[in-house]
């Protein structure tokens, strides 16, 4: 507001912007140098030549394909059940009455307290018992279950006006009507909201793609980065350019849509 | 006739609440519930990969308490508490306060100090590995420009732990900040209308009206980061190789059940370590929920 006190927020907010893009521009400019030169002591900052070779390597040894295409699945599948399941379920715990309704929320709600290292071991001995091990199956199935899903969606749920559900009635419309038909549409904001949130969860994931699955053509870009610095611990060139591979989707996903990111994140903190 | 109706539906509101939970609960029952039980179960059995597993009572937690490696990954577990929640908190609401500016180009940084946010904690930790490499990284590569020597922020064990610890906290605080100006834009500006008629400075309403009223957000903020922290694993596992000189100084629980687990396959054992893990959180959040009466203004 007052345009004389604005200079040392201007030089904080850039000193900020510097400290978090400094680090993505280094692993950008790292990916098209060669090994010699990005070991070159003073450090060149932009590359001699811009040559591709890494990242020809790391595609030659690595399927980034594979990878790309089974973050996708997993990302998708696990957001088409989340908003299916959960949203249902958030339905009845807002708008229906039936015995044990409370006691079934309090234990879902009960759930979000225990740490995801805990299931771990029991996910495994049932994907192997389902024979699902080394599958793309494996990485959404377990994640289709939120409890925090459900809690989020209840929240709007129980923000719509009850009239809408008894006018729907009066019109002949069943229960599962008012929810597909009525509140699902008007809750639509949330539903983005929890697909970003979901999508950022199975993207960001690393132990369980990690565990479940160890054949390469399996795995998620999270597991594959994970193998990649296994192999190659000393040729950063290739391993920035893996890392490039494995950030920019997500990262020019955010920048189309933003607002609809910032808002999904805002509402982890609604209460 | 008449009186049947409500009664029948009441029956076909029943039929109806428990068929739209039921996938949900299928799942949980499976996934969560029978899952929370068996991994209970194993924590009281020598399961490992091979070979059927034997009940042996107490004995995974009576090894655990004597296990130096144990005490180690808790010490560094609660000193990655210790550092990592309070910067995160701090720079978090700073940053949420000045993004909340009306200043010039205010969406371009913003999106840039979000970025963290969407970006993948495996690609974090390999960007930073590199930057702290000892030989050629950047960051030493400075130090030596300086005439400074360079410092093995990754496996001098004195150092390996705060190492960590920045890199964390440079990649959760943009979830955060993000969370923050939700908060920050929930504050009506007729408080700070009010302030200005009685002439308070920017300090002063950042420290009466900004604070006091931010505090459900800081709260949430504080209680998530807490839970973050204690299951902090992606960066020590990607940064930090094994057997190097730095593991020990920087193992957290989550790497040692990880290990015991995963590498050992000790996984009765390591059941026992994410029971103590959980048992740990959930003292953690009941003391954090109770203690936020005494700081956490709600409006309404």
């Amino acid at each position: 507001m007052t345009n004389k006190r604005t200079g040392p927020l201007h030089a904080l907010l850039i000193l900020a912007s510097i400290v978090t893009i400094g680090p993505f521009l280094w692993m950008i400019l790292t990916s098209f140098k060669t090994f010699e030169e990005s070991i070159l002591i003073p450090p060149t900052i932009l590359p001699q030549n811009w040559n591709l070779d890494n990242y020809r390597v790391v595609l030659a040894k690595f399927p980034f394909g594979a990878f790309y295409f089974n973050t996708f699945v997993m990302v998708g599948m696990a957001i088409l059940g989340q908003l299916l399941v959960c949203s249902m379920a958030a339905y009845a715990f807002a708008r229906l009455t039936f015995p044990g309704r409370d006691a079934l929320f309090t234990l879902c709600l009960s759930l979000l307290m225990v740490p995801g290292q805990i299931f771990l071991v029991p996910h495994y001995d049932i994907m192997v018992r389902l024979k699902l091990t080394n599958s793309v199956t494996a990485l959404w199935l377990p994640k289709i279950f939120s409890a925090f899903g459900t809690f989020m969606l209840r929240q709007f749920f129980m923000g719509q006006p009850k009239a809408l559900d008894e006018a729907a009635m009066i019109d002949g419309c069943g229960f599962f009507g008012i929810y597909s038909r009525i509140l699902l549409p008007l809750i639509k904001p949330a539903l983005v909201s929890l697909a970003i949130l979901t999508a950022l969860s199975a993207f960001k994931d690393l132990m369980w793609p990690l565990i479940v699955n160890n054949s390469l053509n399996k795995m998620t870009l999270s597991a594959g980065l994970a193998m990649l610095i296994g192999e190659h611990t000393t040729y950063y060139p290739q391993v920035m350019a893996g890392s490039v591979m494995a950030v920019w989707p997500m990262i020019v996903l955010f920048l189309i849509f933003q607002n609809q990111f910032i808002e999904g994140i805002s509402a982890t903190g609604i209460k | 006739m008449h009186s049947k109706r409500p009664s029948r539906l009441m029956r076909a509101e029943m039929r109806a609440g428990y068929g739209m939970i039921a996938p949900l609960f299928a799942g949980l029952l499976l996934f969560y519930i029978y899952a929370f039980a068996q991994s209970l179960y194993d924590s009281f059995t020598n399961k490992s990969s091979f070979g059927f597993p034997k009940f042996v009572g107490l004995a995974n937690y009576a090894n655990l308490f004597k296990a130096p490696y144990f005490y180690q990954a808790l010490a560094n577990t609660l000193l990655y508490v210790v550092i990592c929640v309070p910067l995160v908190v701090a720079i978090s609401v700073g940053l949420a306060t000045l993004l909340n500016q009306q200043l010039r180009g205010r969406g371009l940084y913003r999106t840039m100090v979000f970025l963290p946010a969407v970006t993948l904690p495996a690609a974090v930790a390999l960007m930073w590995k590199w930057l702290l490499n000892y030989e050629f990284g950047l960051v030493n590569d400075w130090l030596k420009m300086m005439g400074l020597a360079g410092v093995a922020w990754l496996s001098d064990p004195a150092v390996v732990l705060p190492s960590v610890s920045v890199v964390f906290i440079w990649s959760s605080v943009a979830y955060q900040v993000i969370v923050l100006l939700a908060g920050l834009q929930g504050i009506s500006r007729s408080y700070y209308e009010a302030a200005i008629i009685d002439g308070a400075s920017g300090p002063q309403q950042f420290r009466s009206i900004t604070i006091p009223l931010l505090t459900p957000s800081i709260f949430f903020v504080t209680v998530t980061t807490i839970i973050n922290v204690f299951q902090i694993f992606d960066i020590i596992y990607l940064m930090i190789p094994q057997y190097s000189s730095g593991s020990a100084a920087s193992r957290s629980l989550v790497t040692y059940f990880f290990e015991e687990a995963f590498v050992k396959f000790h996984k009765g054992y390591g059941a026992a370590i994410s029971m103590i893990l959980f048992l740990l959180i959930l003292v953690m959040t009941l003391v954090q929920m109770k203690l936020q009466k005494r700081w956490v203004h709600y409006d309404d």
